[in-house]
């Protein structure tokens, strides 16, 4: 038989646990996809029961911590969807380079492919000097991986297709050292970048920004909690600043949407009154 | 068999040609959506919308996240994110790892569906080289749906239909010619 070996039931029982637990918030999570995820674990660790799983979940601090990153989606890469990365080098990076300081924030930063990208172009538009990426995620281990700043070699390979086609004109192996099965970044390029955990559920705004990138997180939130998540955005946004969402995300729906002009043919948006 | 609440299709590999012959003899005033995953190259976006809306009445569009799901309506899932059906019949993306080198994956949509429509759900899984769809079949059988394949003899790629054949107790095997009319029948 092919039903599922976690039921609906189930998955809202787990996520009671990490909310009372942990304090951990996942119930405006979209259920498909969390739910696959939760089953996907489940059978990856051979779990025998679902006592045993929830059990493991709530007792021990290393499974939780496991848990927590197996169920949230952690797929990126660097200068994914090139045409947005465009976007960003001739049309918005260059508006905040007459700024004298440039804050941007990286939500839901994952492994750090994206924040390397951003400080990539960043260096090549002569920006990175006067710049200050502030990359977060909920998730701890992602962040320690993303300040490491190694990635498999055997990706460089689409990096650098990517990265051509996003209107980068440097030899993108310039920007790596080869050690084994990894590329390693230059320091420098970390050196402006600020890995920090922040949980756009519960954490409340921290600064002001000009440029916030939350790409490919909001899929995973509900109607709700995607328009709660958007008004600490636009409260984190200085007036005139830059939000840029994934491909397939939107403001359109929210309250905050009449504050808002969008960039033609791009998931950007200005923030004008 | 209830009834048909949602049909979805799943192909790869010569599976296009298979929807641009089929799709100008659906009834225009179909009573449920119809879903297409067909795997396809990151970036050739908004040409396959355009393609098959050429050749019916019907509305198509690619599929928007939390887009509520309607009937008489052909949705394309977005290439390169997964596409899920939520138990309250809308559509969720999701940019996970692939599944069967794919994403979308036809596996994925297909085992969301099958809960979310249970026995009142057809799926149909068209030409292509890899077992994507196989187990997602398995899926919809388990929950009471209906699992329909394109016959292996008229596929271009025959791989597909036959692993499903070989794995899954089939309900249907339509030659090309009979795809349009058994869907216009489905109730």
């Amino acid at each position: 038989m092919e039903l599922p070996v976690v039921n609906d039931e189930q998955v809202e029982i787990l996520l009671s646990d990490l909310l009372e637990q942990y304090g951990y918030d996942f119930t405006g999570y979209s259920r498909a996809s969390l739910k696959r995820r939760i089953i996907r674990l489940y059978s990856l660790d051979k779990s025998l029961s679902f006592a045993e799983f929830r059990y493991k979940v709530n007792n021990d601090p290393t499974y939780f911590k496991r848990f927590v990153e197996q169920i949230t989606v952690n797929v990126t890469e660097m200068f994914r969807d090139p045409q947005f990365f465009k976007t960003l080098r001739e049309t918005v990076l260059p508006k905040l380079g007459t700024y004298p300081f440039i804050r941007i924030w990286l939500a839901g930063c994952s492994t750090g492919e994206e924040a390397y990208s951003i400080s990539i172009v960043l260096k090549e538009l002569n920006l990175l000097h006067k710049s200050l990426i502030y990359a977060t995620d909920l998730n701890p281990s992602v962040l320690e991986k993303a300040a490491q700043g190694m990635f498999a070699l055997g990706q460089m390979k689409q990096y650098s297709e990517n990265y051509i086609a996003s209107g980068g004109t440097m030899d993108f192996s310039g920007y790596y050292s080869a050690n084994y099965s990894l590329a390693k970044f230059d320091e420098e390029l970390k050196q402006k970048i600020i890995f920090s955990t922040h949980n756009l559920v519960s954490d409340h705004s921290f600064n002001e920004f000009q440029l916030i990138l939350c790409r490919n997180v909001l899929i995973y939130f509900d109607r709700d909690l995607q328009n709660n998540v958007l008004g600490l955005f636009d409260e984190s946004l200085e007036d005139l600043g830059y939000l840029a969402l994934g491909t397939k995300e939107t403001i359109e729906f929210s309250q905050i949407n009449k504050k808002y002009k969008r960039l033609p043919a791009n998931k950007i948006w200005r923030k004008v009154s | 068999m209830g009834k048909c609440e949602a049909f979805i299709v799943g192909g790869s590999a010569g599976s296009l040609d298979v929807l641009l012959r089929v799709l100008p003899d659906i009834r225009p005033d179909i009573p449920f959506p119809i879903v297409i995953v067909i795997h396809r190259k990151h970036g050739a976006d908004s040409l396959l919308p355009d393609l098959l809306s050429s050749r019916t009445k019907l509305i198509v569009k690619e599929v928007d996240e939390k887009e509520k799901i309607v009937a008489g309506t052909i949705y394309i899932a977005p290439s390169d994110y997964h596409l899920l059906i939520e138990m309250d019949r809308t559509f969720s993306l999701d940019y996970s790892e692939k599944v069967n080198y794919s994403r979308p994956a036809i596996d994925v949509t297909f085992q969301t569906a099958a809960e979310a429509y249970k026995s009142n759900l057809v799926c149909l899984l068209l030409s292509g080289s890899n077992a994507d769809g196989v187990k997602g079949l398995k899926t919809v059988k388990a929950w009471a749906g209906k699992a329909v394949i394109q016959d292996p003899d008229s596929a271009q790629v025959a791989y597909m239909p036959e692993q499903a054949k070989k794995h899954v107790e089939i309900d249907r095997i339509l030659r090309i010619e009979d795809v349009a009319e058994f869907i216009n029948l489905l109730r």
